[in-house]
Parts: structure tokens; C-alpha cells; sequence
């Protein structure tokens, strides 16, 4: 199971969680999903510190956090 | 895996109609978080606006009114009276609020009206198109003030939450912002503390969420938090502006 969880059809691409990640660890991914935005992803689970940050700002409650 | 960050149950799993970086979201998942808190999602009844919040109803998974326009705090006075053991709040926009529904929010503060608020600002008219708010920063520019905001010809932009301060009736007034990480872990605080006054039968609270409008202001959403925080706070300031224990030092 991945650290960051991202309800895909609910992402409006807005790059809040990219923004504000203290690691850098998310991306917008080059697809497209089924509401027409590019999605944001886990690009670098490694490195990420489950912190939360993302599914905080998120504004449209699409992301939910985990630590192993 | 310990979960970090889960979705609030009182939202609804549904998407929003918000545009894309829109703050109502983030504000929507903070009260959606104080009711879970407090465990009164079955006595919780939300009075939602007309402006962009006008579907709260369809968000929130709790009991839910929609009032005319600016007319909310009315409405959840009503409610209040008829159920004394309800939690109540009202999820209002700057339109609604700040403008047509002046009278009815500064009434229910006099009266000490047992209920919380949630006051979005985002200085601008958001559902309609942009149109310039009693929120609209001097020299914004928005469709009804193309050349920005005049002082002398539209006058200077109401402060609720000072404002409202004043009042003996009001038990918690408090402004947050929607614009950062640390910004949304004091506005979550403030929204406990607004939702606690009114179970503690201290009176009338209110917290204003400083917030973003990425298309009306016609910035991406990022662009569009460093502009709140570079212009919306100098003249919004955060804080708390009147508290249950302030005392004398209130208003």
C-alpha cells in the first residue's frame, strides 16, 4: 500500500499538495483523468515522510496520508 | 500502515462543483473535522448561503438548511430556538455575509445567538462572476471595478471580524487563512474554539477564513495564495479578536 493515497477521479489538478510537499516527493502526472485534469501522483514514495501535509491542503479531500 | 491523514466522515465521498485551488474545500474538511472531533454528526444541523457554498448541503454528511440569500444566521436562529440541543453553524460567503445579509449577521451577534459561523473572504463575488464585493481590496480589480477598487467612490472594505468584535454578544471572533500549511492548522484551531463556545453556552462565534478565488482574480491557485497573503492579510489581520476568557480586553 503507498504512503499517499490519491482519489484520482476526485483530483482537480490544482498542484496545492506539489506546492506545498516538504519533500518534493508529488507530481502531476502527463495523463489525463476522467474530469479532463492532469492528476496529481506519488512520483518518489521513497522519500516521502508521510508528514500529511498533502492531504491537509488538498482541497478537495482526494488525498489520504499513511505511515508505515 | 497508521493512517496520517484520513478524508472527514461528516463529508460526503462525492466531488465538489469548486473550481480547481478553490479554498471552500479546505475550509469545508476543517469543520467537516471539528464535527467529527466532538462526535455530534447526528446533532449537527449547517445553514449553507447563496454564493459558490450554496451545495454545502450536498458536502456535508449532517442535517442541512439552505437559507435566502444573506438570511442564514436568521434561519439558524430559528433553528436554535426549536432545537435547543442542535449544533448549529452557518457556512456563509463575503456576498452573502458582508453584503446583503449585513443586518442579520450583526443581530444574531447582539443577541448573543447561540450558534457558530463560518465566514469565507475572499474579496470577491465568486458565484455570479467576479463582481466586486464590500470585501474587495482598494485597487482590486474585479468585472465591476475594472480599473480597481476606488476609496472615494466605493469606500473602504468592511472588517467583519473587528467589527463584530465590538459587539458584547459575540463570545469568539477570530480570522484565520486558508493560504499555507501552518495558516490551515490555526484555522482548524479556531474553528474547535468557534464550535466550542456555543457547546460551552458561552454565546455567538465566528471565525473568517481568508480564502483564495484562483478564477476570479484569475491567477493559478498557488499565485493566487502568495497574493492573499501578500495583500489580503496587511489589511485582514489574523487573530483573535474577541475570546470567552478575553475579559476586559475584549472588543
Amino acid at each position: 500500500m503507498s504512503k499517499v493515497v490519491f482519489d484520482e477521479a476526485k483530483c482537480k489538478g490544482c498542484s496545492i499538495c506539489v506546492h506545498f510537499c516538504p519533500k518534493k516527493v508529488i507530481q502531476m502526472a502527463d495523463r489525463i483523468n476522467a474530469k479532463g485534469y492532469h492528476p496529481a501522483y506519488l512520483a518518489d514514495e521513497g522519500n516521502c515522510i508521510s508528514c500529511g501535509i498533502c492531504g491537509r491542503m488538498c482541497p478537495d479531500a482526494a488525498i489520504e496520508v499513511f505511515k508505515p | 500502515m497508521k493512517q496520517v491523514y484520513a478524508v472527514p466522515k461528516s463529508l460526503q465521498p462525492q466531488a465538489t462543483h469548486y473550481c480547481p485551488g478553490c479554498t471552500h474545500g479546505i475550509a469545508h474538511k476543517l469543520v467537516a473535522e471539528t464535527i467529527d472531533e466532538l462526535g455530534v454528526r447526528d446533532r449537527a444541523i449547517g445553514v449553507a448561503p447563496v454564493g459558490c457554498a450554496v451545495f454545502a448541503y450536498d458536502y456535508f454528511d449532517c442535517d442541512f438548511q439552505q437559507a435566502a440569500h444573506g438570511r442564514a444566521p436568521a434561519v439558524a436562529t430559528g433553528i436554535r430556538r426549536v432545537v435547543p440541543d442542535a449544533v448549529v453553524f452557518t457556512y456563509q460567503g463575503d456576498g452573502d455575509l458582508a453584503s446583503i445579509g449585513a443586518a442579520e449577521i450583526i443581530h444574531a451577534a447582539m443577541r448573543g445567538e447561540r450558534i457558530s459561523v463560518i465566514f469565507i473572504n475572499n474579496a470577491v463575488y465568486g458565484m455570479t462572476g467576479g463582481q466586486m464585493a464590500p470585501t474587495t481590496l482598494v485597487g482590486q480589480k474585479t468585472t465591476t471595478s475594472p480599473a480597481g477598487r476606488e476609496l472615494g467612490h466605493a469606500g473602504s472594505p468592511i472588517r467583519i471580524a473587528e467589527m463584530l468584535a465590538t459587539i458584547p454578544g459575540a463570545a469568539y471572533v477570530a480570522r484565520v487563512s486558508l493560504s499555507s500549511p501552518a495558516n490551515v492548522a490555526r484555522a482548524k484551531k479556531a474553528i474547535r474554539k468557534a464550535f466550542d463556545t456555543q457547546l460551552s453556552g458561552a454565546g455567538f462565534s465566528l471565525v473568517e477564513c481568508l480564502s483564495t478565488c484562483p478564477t476570479n482574480w484569475g491567477m493559478a491557485p498557488i499565485e493566487a495564495m502568495e497574493w492573499l497573503e501578500k495583500n489580503m492579510i496587511p489589511y485582514y489581520p489574523l487573530g483573535e479578536f474577541r475570546t470567552p476568557e478575553g475579559g476586559a480586553s475584549n472588543g
